[in-house]
């Protein structure tokens, strides 16, 4: 059911774990379908002066799908520009896995959207003027967050455990 | 595409593997023996034979009449007519109990019936997966078809008191079934107060694709499958005689070797609880001593559990999961949701379940790996242990 390239990265993930120096964060997903995502990103000026992700790592509760989209969107997003990276789409890190099982499509969406938000949280804080797309995303997502935590309030009620959503 | 097989393996409570003697048994019926168990020739009458051997098999199992025994394709066939075959015969709807924690078959067909007018009822059950007799005769009424509750539970394995179970229906006349897929074999069934019984062949070292249900005599059920009226007209259909004859030769096997069996997975049972409840963030899903010797359920905390057993995979063993991220609604097994684990442990569970090839190699090789998968996993989960 899994490509290769996805059991690959799920063997070995690269950019795994917490960074300490990180200069935004992103965090997605929803204890309670299953799939959390935390993608930390360090920005730095490079000679041009343009904003340039030197580095990303990541900390992921998911299944393989979630652990390998965590592990590629890394290896996507590593060396870009901010503008270039805001690019990234789900669309390219299943496609660069050789594909994913149709039922495990969202976990590329928490891939590209952890990228996403980490950038939007970048650019909100440092007075950055965000671009359309990426506004138009961050209000997706969070749409997205709001309706599944709707979806599952029984759930979350139940044990008293509140919904971790992406906190922006 | 030919994958090899896990070299270690524990998800015998999915299925099983073909024992030997059982396989033997079933060779002559797919060339030498080609018959169908209806024709009058000699080939005809082979099959016939076997099949009507393999019912004596199963009713000398069960200590019932052969006539009481009717072939199915496997157990969620079996489910279906049971609970369908009951509740259609009334023709003024009616009311059927259930539990929350049944096998989807039985929850499903429930479910059907729910959406056609019958009035259903699933029981809670208590933090170890329990239903208690008492909430079964609360919620009895008058129009009350069918009470279904399964022998042992497959993913956690814990036992359901069926025999008072049994016994408050026979009280008030209901008929009760039990699923008992998982328990056949492996405990002592209370027939005397079971009036409709499903089990499967591939769960206890037969061949997959045939089971059968009990009808105890009397019982009249509603067929599902129309046609040459086999099986005394409950379930048409030629005969799967390999697969019939595999069936009773892997339930005379079951019996005959039940109590050595039976005592190496309680070993086994007993050494994993101890072992993987050492490990920080643990639990035991189910019932301490109240269980089916085979299955023992754990979740992990800060873990999911498809990833576990991709990392076990690895290891070269293979073991189960009652999480739910292989189906599209992500939410996590009903079974767990039902007993209130958390649900930042309710994703992370491992279900291991042993068979009558497993041995003390294998549970050692599952120890040592597990310590190590557990902590790669949990070295890049945002989720840490203890909080």
């Amino acid at each position: 059911m899994y490509t290769e390239k996805v059991i690959e990265h799920f063997r070995e993930p690269h950019n795994r774990g917490k960074m300490e120096d990180y200069s935004a964060i992103g965090k997605v997903g929803n204890i309670v379908c299953g799939d959390v995502m935390w993608l930390y990103i360090k920005v730095e000026k490079d000679n041009a002066d343009r904003d340039i992700i030197t580095d990303i790592s990541w900390e992921t509760f998911g299944c393989t799908a979630a652990i390998a989209t965590s592990s590629m969107v890394s290896d996507l997003g590593k060396g870009k520009t901010l503008e270039e990276a805001i690019d990234v789409t789900n669309q390219d890190v299943a496609s660069e896995l050789g594909g994913l099982p149709p039922v495990k499509m969202h976990c590329s969406a928490l891939a590209a959207d952890a990228l996403n938000e980490a950038i939007y949280a970048y650019m909100t804080e440092h007075g950055m003027e965000i671009p359309e797309a990426l506004q138009k995303r961050h209000a997706h997502i969070a749409k997205e967050m709001a309706q599944l935590e709707e979806r599952y309030a029984a759930f979350s009620g139940k044990d008293g455990e509140k919904p971790r959503g992406c906190e922006t | 595409m030919m994958v090899m097989s896990n070299r270690i393996y524990l998800d015998n409570s999915a299925t099983t593997p073909v024992a030997s003697d059982v396989l033997h048994a079933m060779m002559p019926y797919f060339r030498d023996h080609p018959g169908n168990a209806s024709s009058l020739h000699a080939s005809g009458r082979s099959a016939r034979s076997a099949v009507e051997g393999a019912r004596q098999q199963v009713a000398e199992g069960l200590s019932v009449d052969s006539r009481e025994i009717v072939f199915t394709s496997g157990a969620t066939e079996a489910d279906n007519l049971a609970l369908l075959g009951t509740a259609l015969r009334s023709t003024s709807g009616g009311h059927i109990i259930t539990s929350k924690i049944e096998h989807d078959a039985v929850l499903h067909a429930s479910q059907w019936l729910a959406a056609r007018g019958y009035d259903v009822t699933a029981l809670d059950v208590d933090e170890f997966g329990r239903v208690s007799a008492d909430s079964v005769r609360e919620a009895l009424r008058p129009d009350t078809l069918l009470v279904s509750i399964m022998a042992g539970n497959n993913e956690i394995g814990t036992l359901q008191p069926i025999r008072e179970i049994g016994e408050l229906c026979r009280e008030h006349g209901v008929l009760f079934h039990t699923d008992a897929v998982q328990a056949i074999g492996k405990v002592d069934l209370p027939m005397d107060v079971i009036d409709l019984l499903s089990a499967s062949a591939h769960k206890f070292h037969g061949p997959k694709g045939v089971g059968f249900l009990f009808v105890r005599r009397g019982v009249k059920l509603t067929p599902m499958q129309h046609g040459g009226g086999h099986e005394g007209g409950r379930r048409s259909g030629t005969e799967n005689v390999p697969g019939i004859v595999g069936l009773g030769a892997a339930i005379q096997l079951a019996l005959q070797e039940r109590e050595a069996v039976v005592d190496r997975m309680l070993g086994f049972r007993t050494r994993l609880i101890e072992e993987v409840l050492k490990l920080p963030g643990t639990r035991l899903n189910g019932h301490l001593t109240e269980s089916l010797p085979h299955i023992a359920n754990f979740s992990f905390q800060a873990i999911e559990g498809e990833s576990l057993i991709m990392k076990l995979d690895e290891h070269d063993i293979a073991a189960s999961t009652g999480s739910a991220c292989s189906s599209p609604n992500l939410e996590p097994s009903h079974v767990l949701v039902a007993l209130g684990v958390p649900l930042s442990m309710a994703h992370g569970s491992l279900r291991i379940s042993t068979g009558r090839q497993t041995s003390n190699e294998d549970i050692d090789a599952l120890l040592d790996a597990l310590p190590i998968v557990v902590e790669e996993l949990r070295a890049f989960s945002p989720f840490k242990v203890g909080g």
